[in-house]
């Protein structure tokens, strides 16, 4: 069975859930505060005559019902960068603060890695991997362009994350947004449910598990590390979550998320998982008018 | 000896260089301070690298050097050349501090010069790399570099980040 009709048994308001993602999403800006403040890039917007709306969970994000970011005046300084307004949820749930060390396991394109950046005033260290030679280009220009100078790009595979360039020092937080079946993407990107398969879910869960595994292994201990996916398969979400809470020292713990979300789910196809994934939270786009998404919360154990 | 694949942090001045061609951190402030007027303090706590021939990067850590990642910081100046050549993405983000060899440029101006174009202009100080500004929001803001030379500041800004912004 194929999304969005898998979903289903989980999802409370099915036929609006299913509405939802036939819609398309308007494009989405964040503030790049290394660069530019709120109310600059409401002025510089109000100047090239482009209209936004307000966020009301964020102030940094705005909503362009009518264009796409990328041709004005304070996207080519860098006082703005496109990101979809679930995107922006990880970075501020890991909430990084300046001067401290920070792993981005899968960073590519670079809207998360910047945020981050931001978050942390530009001051400590962002660590910014990703294993696709292409989408390393994409995430340069991006750090570039937002004005990061904390940003470090290395080119591995995440799952064999190496510590040593920065002379074996462990992160104080990692985000690990994987590489997954992009299924919250539908409204952006109408192909997501045509290229989706089964055996794809299964394959790119093992990775996830791999990735979120290295991911608290390379954090100290009290170390925080956020995991999410723009998707709504358990299989590479909570069953992840139940995954690496068995094999490594860590839990899930609780956050604020202003946005309506439900709770992860404990059971799947006659799978149950730890009870804790719970706290992890789903966002579906029927709630907020926004894309998909997943994100839970890791302490590393002490 | 210079390795194109890994970045070594510059030195500090001429005493402690082991390669010669290599620029030192006191010339790149010196360099900023005597072009520019930035005053060297403005890259306090930044850490200035080196990978491949005179291309220098600005980044804002101090890993052990030499560090064999894809990027690091910004790039930031073109060295080994007759003269030396900052950034897009360096005068974006520090040439605001800069008080001398800065033009400054009227909207149409300014949009000309994102889109690529040469422009005939009027400049009454040194020939060479200048720091472009333009209103935006009601601030001077840094737009790029360009290149004033026989009357004409030529745009400097790479193909990829050119952009039609006449609205």
């Amino acid at each position: 069975m194929e999304p969005p009709e898998r979903y289903r048994a989980i999802v409370d308001d099915f036929e609006a859930f299913r509405a939802a993602c036939e819609r398309p999403l308007p494009s989405a800006i964040r503030v790049n505060t290394l660069k530019a403040g709120v109310a600059d890039v409401r002025r510089a917007l109000d100047e090239a005559g482009v209209s936004y709306e307000p966020v009301d969970w964020h102030d940094e994000l705005f909503v362009l019902p009518e264009d796409s970011p990328g041709a004005n005046w304070p996207y080519f300084h860098g006082w703005i960068h496109g990101q979809e307004e679930v995107s922006a949820v990880p970075a501020s749930v890991l909430a990084p603060e300046p001067g401290e060390r920070v792993w981005d396991a899968c960073a590519a394109p670079g809207s998360k890695a910047t945020q981050l950046a931001a978050l942390m005033d530009d001051r400590g260290e962002v660590v910014a991997t990703d294993n696709n030679l292409g989408r390393i280009s994409a995430l340069r220009t991006n750090t570039e362009r937002l004005g990061a100078t904390n940003v470090a790009v290395t080119h591995e595979d995440a799952r064999n994350h190496s510590l040593k360039p920065f002379g074996g020092a462990e992160y104080d937080r990692a985000l690990v947004d994987v590489p997954c079946s992009c299924e919250g993407t539908i409204r952006k990107n109408p192909d997501a449910f045509d290229e989706w398969s089964l055996s794809h879910v299964r394959g790119i869960s093992g990775v996830q598990k791999d990735i979120l595994e290295r991911a608290v292994q390379a954090t100290v201990e009290g170390g925080t590390v956020v995991y999410s996916t723009c998707t709504f398969a358990p299989e590479e979400n909570e069953a992840v979550l139940d995954h690496v809470l068995e094999r490594e020292d860590c839990e899930l713990v609780e956050f604020d998320l202003p946005l309506d979300h439900r709770a992860g789910v404990t059971e799947w196809e006659g799978a149950a998982f730890d009870p804790s994934v719970r706290l992890a939270k789903r966002i579906y786009p029927q709630f907020n008018d926004t894309g998909g998404f997943f994100c839970a919360k890791l302490e590393v154990g002490q | 000896m210079n390795d194109s694949t890994k970045f070594t942090r510059l030195p500090a001045s001429d005493d402690d260089r082991a390669e010669p061609d290599r620029a030192t951190r006191e010339a790149v402030l010196d360099f900023w301070e005597t072009r520019f007027g930035v005053p060297p303090e403005t890259f306090d706590g930044h850490t200035f690298w080196e990978r491949g021939k005179g291309k220098l990067w600005c980044y804002r850590g101090e890993p052990p050097s030499p560090v064999d990642v894809e990027a690091l910081g910004m790039t930031f100046l073109r060295t080994r050349q007759e003269h030396w050549k900052p950034t897009l993405e360096a005068v974006q983000r520090f040439g605001e501090h800069a008080t001398e060899c800065v033009i400054h440029l009227s909207e149409s101006e300014a949009e000309a010069f994102v889109a690529g174009y040469d422009q005939e202009l009027d400049w009454d100080g040194d020939w060479g790399y200048l720091v472009v500004t333009h209103d935006l929001a009601g601030r001077r803001e840094p737009v790029g570099v360009g290149l004033y030379v026989y009357g004409e500041l030529r745009s400097q800004v790479p193909k990829g980040r050119r952009r039609d912004l006449d609205t």
